[in-house]
């Protein structure tokens, strides 16, 4: 059996199991979805935040869970409702912000281990952290599908405003446009793209979905539009090759996915042209040659 | 007839500082004000006043007849920030920013229609950036930067303009590009308010010229504002006579 052969069959056998083509669709899209946000959330610096969104849906979750209702309408709803108290104690008392989001997102998951050690065992804490992709059922994928489009649908129509608001705030508002509803949109879309990726990776990974392709594209270009694309692209390769490298050997979905991303970051980190490492320590060693030389 | 800017009664405090106490101020349509002042006496202040990006504890602020949120929504007030608080290593090209200075022109999506294009490429034109349009906003100079930001209120169109130190660190060459361009806007029937430190440009850019010291000391011609007398009174020195480059 040749090379070839042996990866075409790398793919196409896992597929014949339609838990597999389930959690491929709902890694993609996860995927996808939160890095078309993550380029956002890296040029506003709001990777902190979505820790905090991210962890703080947990009590949502296992409400949704004790009521049998869809797991996205409690993780929203807690999700929400934790950037608007974080905002509000932010501006109501003097605590700084990094100190106001470490309280409130620790005090929500807090609250949501509690709680959890309360319900009945169908729920696994497990699958909650750490994501149970392989075993996502119709109507997670339904709710995963249906809150993904509107996140597109939304960054679809609003996107040069979002560009211009995190670029420049105070233009907007010369223009007449509100920063703080800018604002507001893009923590509300944060929420919900959070809660799109927790049935891909889990409460504990979702913020590197919302990180790392945007900061890894960040790396390769200069201009926003293809940042928007590069990040969608490592998303979509690290999704894929997430999902079959866990089922091959038999390990955490969530895991190979994120780890698959952070592969990527470190080679854009090492060798970017122009921004990697090794560039520009080429470039030095070049600089100092030519010193050296006269 | 309506004055293009008017701050009646302003007062404005950050916290125990007084920035500003009680300033009126009336510019009429078409005219070039400049604006000045010894460091901390209030310019950046107004500038943000007139804009509602500060709250003032007392006063109002009409500009073409219109309260301040009216005039920004209908695209009626550009504003060239003194230091933009931007991240400059963000990735956009300078052509792009020029471009966010349309989208008040434009629908909610902010798709760039021809005109569009059209009026950024005569703004990259009019302030001689043509050749680094296609830069990173970052790769600029500290004097290009200046002109990319004067690039994009020229692109927006805004019938009042606030320029809160335009000149600051730009070269003479690109002053005199500056300088010209006020002029051109001012010949188009624009009104703008110009905050300077370099009092030998002020004649022949300014219709008026005001001087402010946490208040209005002074409003008047340039040859009356600049008077050394009043000079004497708001800051107790007189300009150099080198040169006539006196910084307050
Ligand atoms: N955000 C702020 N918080 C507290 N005080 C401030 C703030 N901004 C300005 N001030 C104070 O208000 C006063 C007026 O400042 P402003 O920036 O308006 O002066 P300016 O005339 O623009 O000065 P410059 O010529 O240095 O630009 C100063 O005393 C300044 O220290
Ligand atoms: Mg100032």
């Amino acid at each position: 059996m040749d090379a070839l052969t042996a990866l075409v069959e790398w793919f196409t056998v896992p597929m014949q199991f339609e838990f597999v083509q389930r959690a491929l669709l709902v890694s993609v899209v996860a995927g996808v979805v939160c890095a078309v946000l993550s380029c956002w959330m890296t040029l506003v610096g709001w990777s902190l935040m979505g820790d905090a969104v991210s962890h703080a849906v947990l009590p949502g979750v296992v409400l949704s869970y004790m009521f049998g209702m869809p797991f996205a309408l409690g993780a929203l709803i807690f999700g929400g409702g934790s950037v608007a108290l974080i905002g509000v104690v932010n501006r109501t008392s003097r605590v700084k912000e990094d100190a106001v989001i470490g309280v409130v997102f620790t005090a929500m998951f807090a609250l949501g281990l509690v709680m959890i050690s309360r319900v009945p065992s169908q729920t696994d804490l497990g699958h909650i952290l750490f994501g149970n992709v392989l075993g996502v059922s119709d109507g997670d994928i339904l709710q995963v599908l249906l809150l993904a489009a509107v996140v597109l649908a939304v960054v679809w129509y609003k996107h040069r405003d979002l560009t211009m608001y995190a670029f420049d705030p105070v233009h907007a508002h010369a223009i007449g446009v509100n920063p703080r509803l800018l604002e507001t949109l893009l923590l509300g879309l944060l929420s919900v793209t959070v809660v799109v990726a927790l049935q891909a990776v889990g409460i504990i990974l979702v913020v590197a979905m919302v990180i790392i392709p945007g900061a890894t594209a960040y790396l390769l270009t200069d201009r926003f539009e293809r940042m928007l694309m590069i990040s969608a692209a490592i998303a979509f390769a690290a999704a894929v090759t997430g999902v079959f490298t866990s089922f091959h050997l038999n390990v955490s979905t969530g895991g190979c996915i994120v780890l698959a991303q952070a592969i990527a970051f470190t080679l854009a980190y090492l060798f970017s042209p122009g921004q990697g490492v090794l560039w520009k320590g080429r470039t030095a060693r070049a600089v100092r040659a030519t010193r050296a030389g006269h | 007839m309506t004055a293009a800017i008017e701050v009646t009664g302003a007062t404005v405090r950050y916290g125990d500082v007084l920035a500003l106490d009680d300033v009126y101020l009336s510019v009429e349509p078409g005219r070039v004000c400049g604006l000045l002042g010894m460091n901390g006496s209030g310019k950046s202040t107004l500038f943000k006043t007139v804009l509602g990006l500060v709250t003032a504890d007392r006063g109002r602020v009409r500009i073409l007849g219109m309260g301040n949120t009216a005039a920004r929504r209908k695209g009626l007030v550009g504003y060239v920030p003194q230091s933009e608080q931007v991240d400059w290593a963000f990735p956009v090209r300078v052509r792009d920013v020029v471009m966010m200075g349309r989208y008040g022109h434009m629908g909610r999506r902010r798709r760039p229609r021809p005109a569009d294009r059209e009026a950024v490429e005569h703004a990259l034109l009019r302030t001689d950036l043509t050749g680094l349009a296609d830069r990173q906003i970052g790769a600029l100079s500290g004097g290009q930067r200046k002109r990319a930001f004067v690039a994009r209120a020229i692109a927006q169109d805004a019938d009042v303009l606030l320029l809160d130190e335009p000149f600051a660190g730009v070269d003479k060459r690109s002053e005199a590009t500056i300088t010209d361009l006020l002029l051109q806007l001012r010949q188009a029937g624009h009104t703008l308010l110009v905050s300077t430190h370099d009092l030998a440009q002020v004649p022949e850019l300014c219709d008026e010229a005001v001087l402010l010291q946490r208040r209005v000391i002074a409003h008047g011609t340039p040859e009356e504002v600049l008077e050394p007398d009043v000079l004497l009174e708001a800051f107790g020195i007189h300009p150099s006579e080198e040169g006539r480059s006196w910084t307050p």
